[in-house]
């Protein structure tokens, strides 16, 4: 009886890989946990370990076969001893041995999507604000971070950037790669597992008069950290009547990630957003990840910077050389007469794939990309509101108490009569994020919520 | 303040005769299969997000049950499958949760590091580093105040033994003689860090010290040594003593998570430990010297793979929570 080896997912979204060396060859006997391959993703390099007993009958993918997917055969195991049961009798008569394991190819290929499924190709990005004539670089959005934060510790020796796991294991999510190598441990500083003492301390050194990068692995734990960043860092400048200054940026993943649940994902946009004091940015593509960065390293308020996990991985247009954004603009994605979509962060590019659909329907929607919640760039959207009459309010957090209800209640008290439909809001339904894939898919906010709510605006259905 | 008095394997070795050891046995190869299976239905995509395994740790989750009375309360983080599979949880219902079906112990709402068993005792499976501890230590004063005579065993890592609220903890459960017992598994690893770089004090069960909580070290891979160590240190909080740590030293074979390459450490290091400290091998060998019959050993194998091939059965079998579960939950009557 042999046994298929797939090619294994290593991560939430990982889909497909490089094989990038066998450890064991035809006829070799394996047990369970031994090393038997080597794989590598753009992330990392990772090991493939046996998880049974059996003597390797085939090698079905040569070493160093790039794009291997998730679920190809790559070895057949012949299986071994310990597939046999003893012939005792077994101590419970209602369990049956283990059949031998077989591969259902079906089943694998009925699984959804490793990627959520509205996570379409990267959507196109009106190159207008580039400057004319600028080399554009495709470029991660992870890259552009780290692109980001290295320009800024190259011009100013105060900025220093400190958080669990960023130095020697180049970051959780591998953003701040290579930055130890050139900056050295003084500056690049691995943190125990106390954001409430890190953030505090970074409050601190920012106080002093560094420029301190604080990265939150995800933003889920900075709740640990909220005090310091809302008592601490917002207020002191107020409270000591503009005598001291904490120039210092919070950043890090936020938002939905894949299959984690409800402590793991969670968009913490609306929590900064209501705190006077803080500035809180929210780029989607490359280009104003790395444009706002730098502004936000050189601001000399607190800043919340909060990236995406999912977006990492995606490549836009970076123009090359200096490459400033400003905080507090908002950019308008795709123009179009008869409905506003507001969006931030992942919700940009399912705003983008909205508009696409809804265009096929006749309905022209105009997508603004708000970059930075706080301050809040509220004329573009009205302007926008009041050549259209209506508006969709997306984002990736609860509805209650939201970023869409204050962009809605701004819309209303700068365009209420312009409008010719009642304003409507694209959510994460009002509960825990669930784990189960299908719940999960429904709890969040989806291309096809959005062209619903863009059609219901235009009374269309 | 106890020292540095490791404890010692208790004289005449098997203190509570063959059958526990036999026990000891299986139950750590139940845990070790059903990672192994669990690794694998993630490489399948039967498993998503994160999925922490707890293979090279056994002999903790298994040797302090066994100093666990009837209604004694076990809390930890993520890392969570052994802990509720030595709690007695359905191996099935563990695995359905794993794959995020209705028949999963949080119906699928939670999975792999959110499951709860109240009629066993488990109350969690906790994703922030470090909140069990102070929760583990609000299940203590609950005992207190009830005098119902029940003691908390409260798991945490390494890492998880630098964050503020596990010394807020200590503070109110030594000041308060709460009946709780910190059972530190120092697998030497947080993620990436090595706990010579994230601890200025590597000797973690010296870390009650200043609150004046006895502590003493524990080898966490010879289960017979965690199991007397367990139950000297519950005799400790059920007396009304207050609070007892215990630091297992231990080793996690595999990445943090699925997702880790381990880069962070050679293969050498792991082998080693897989060769010369492995918990269940062993348990194997001394049972074997003792004269258990190998075939006793393969019996418990083939009993421990069938009630995993029936837990993965069972949760691939199971359906997708029924799409109306995704508002129900959120609020009590
Ligand atoms: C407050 C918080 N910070 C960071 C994380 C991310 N994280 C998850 S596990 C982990 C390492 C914990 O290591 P340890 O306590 O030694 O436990 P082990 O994983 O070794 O069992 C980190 C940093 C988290 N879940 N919660
Ligand atoms: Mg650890």
């Amino acid at each position: 009886m042999s046994q298929d080896i797939l090619m294994p997912a290593l991560s939430p979204t990982m889909e497909e890989g490089t094989l990038a060396k066998w450890l064991v060859k035809p006829g070799d006997a394996v047990r369970s946990g031994d090393v038997i391959a080597e794989i590598e993703t753009d992330k990392a390099t990772m090991e493939v370990e046996a998880v049974d007993e059996g003597k390797v009958e085939a090698l079905l993918v040569d070493a160093g076969t790039e794009k291997v997917k998730v679920g190809t055969v790559i070895a057949r195991l012949s299986g071994g001893a310990s597939f046999e049961t003893p012939a005792a009798p077994a101590p419970q008569d209602d369990v049956k041995p283990e059949p031998a394991p077989k591969v259902d190819h079906a089943e694998r290929d009925a699984l959804p999507p490793k990627r959520h499924p509205e996570e379409g190709a990267p959507a196109p990005v009106s190159k207008d604000d580039f400057p004319t004539g600028a080399k554009l670089t495709k470029t991660s959005v992870r890259d552009a971070l780290r692109d980001a934060m290295a320009e800024e510790m190259r011009a100013d020796p105060r900025v220093f950037l400190m958080g669990e796991e960023v130095a020697q294991y180049q970051g959780a999510y591998k953003v701040s790669r290579g930055l130890l190598e050139e900056f050295g441990d003084k500056r690049v500083i691995d943190t125990p597992i106390t954001e409430h003492g890190f953030a505090g301390a970074g409050v601190g050194a920012a106080m002093a008069g560094l420029r301190p990068i604080v990265e939150f692995m995800t933003w889920n734990f900075a709740m640990q950290a909220i005090d310091q960043i809302i008592n601490s860092a917002a207020k002191t400048r107020y409270m000591s009547g503009g005598q001291i200054s904490v120039p210092i940026v919070f950043r890090g993943p936020n938002g939905a990630a894949a299959r984690v649940a409800a402590q793991h994902s969670q968009d913490y946009a609306s929590w900064y957003a209501h705190v006077p004091g803080l500035k809180v940015v929210v780029p989607y593509d490359a280009a104003d990840a790395k444009g706002l960065l730098k502004s936000a390293i050189r601001d000399p308020n607190p800043v919340v910077f909060l990236e995406h996990e999912m977006l990492y991985g995606q490549e836009f247009d970076v123009p090359e050389g200096e490459w400033l954004v400003p905080i507090g603009k908002a950019r308008v994605r795709r123009t179009g007469k008869d409905v506003t979509i507001t969006a931030y962060s992942r919700m940009v590019g399912l705003a983008l794939q909205a508009a696409e659909v809804l265009a096929g329907e006749g309905i022209e929607a105009e997508v603004i990309d708000l970059r930075t919640l706080r301050p809040l760039d509220s004329a573009t959207i009205i302007d926008s509101v009041k050549k259209t009459h209506r508006i969709v309010a997306v984002e990736e957090g609860w509805a209650p108490m939201g970023v869409g209800a204050e962009i809605i209640a701004r819309v209303i008290e700068g365009a209420f009569d312009w409008l010719d439909a009642p304003p409507a809001r694209v959510s994460q339904e009002d509960v825990p994020m669930p784990y189960a894939a299908n719940l999960e898919a429904l709890s969040l906010p989806s291309v096809d919520k959005i062209v619903k709510a863009g059609k219901a605006v235009c009374y269309r259905s | 303040m106890a020292g540095k008095t490791a404890a010692k394997k208790p004289e005449g070795r098997n203190s509570g005769g063959d059958a526990d050891l036999l026990a000891f046995y299986r139950d750590m190869l139940l845990i070790r299969r059903f990672e192994e299976r669990a690794g694998q239905l993630y490489g399948m995509g039967l498993i998503g997000g994160f999925c922490h395994l707890y293979i090279g740790q056994e002999a903790i989750a298994v040797g302090v049950e066994h100093a666990r009375a009837k209604g004694d309360q076990v809390i930890t983080a993520y890392r969570d499958h052994g802990h509720m599979l030595a709690a007695g949880m359905d191996p099935r219902g563990v695995m359905a949760e794993l794959t995020g079906r209705a028949g999963g112990s949080s119906r699928g709402k939670g999975g792999s590091m959110h499951m709860f068993s109240p009629e066993t005792g488990f109350y969690g499976g906790h994703g922030i580093v470090g909140a069990q501890v102070s929760l583990g230590t609000g299940l203590a004063l609950a005992n207190r105040n009830m005098g119902n005579g029940a003691v908390t065993f409260c798991y945490f890592g390494d890492g998880a033994a630098n964050q503020g609220q596990v010394y807020e903890s200590f503070n109110m459960a030594e000041l308060w003689r709460l009946p709780i017992v910190f059972v530190i598994e120092n697998n030497q690893y947080a993620m990436g860090t090595s706990i010579e770089r994230a601890s200025a004090e590597t000797h973690l069960y010296k870390r009650g010290a200043s609150f004046l909580i006895p502590g003493e070290e524990v080898d966490g891979m010879d289960v017979e040594i965690v199991a007397a160590a367990a139950k000297k240190a519950a005799a400790h909080a059920r007396s009304g003593t207050g609070p007892y740590i215990l630091e297992m030293k231990t080793y996690r074979y595999r990445g943090h998570s699925m997702s880790d390459p381990a880069k962070y450490r050679t293969r050498e290091e792991v082998d080693e430990v897989r060769k010369t400290r492995d918990p269940i091998d062993h348990l194997a060998e001394h049972l074997e010297k003792q004269g258990v019959r190998e075939d006793a050993l393969k019996i418990i194998d083939a009993e421990v793979k069938a009630i995993v091939a029936e837990a993965v059965e069972f949760a691939k079998a199971s359906p997708e929570p029924d799409p109306r579960e995704l508002y129900t939950d959120v609020y009590g009557a």
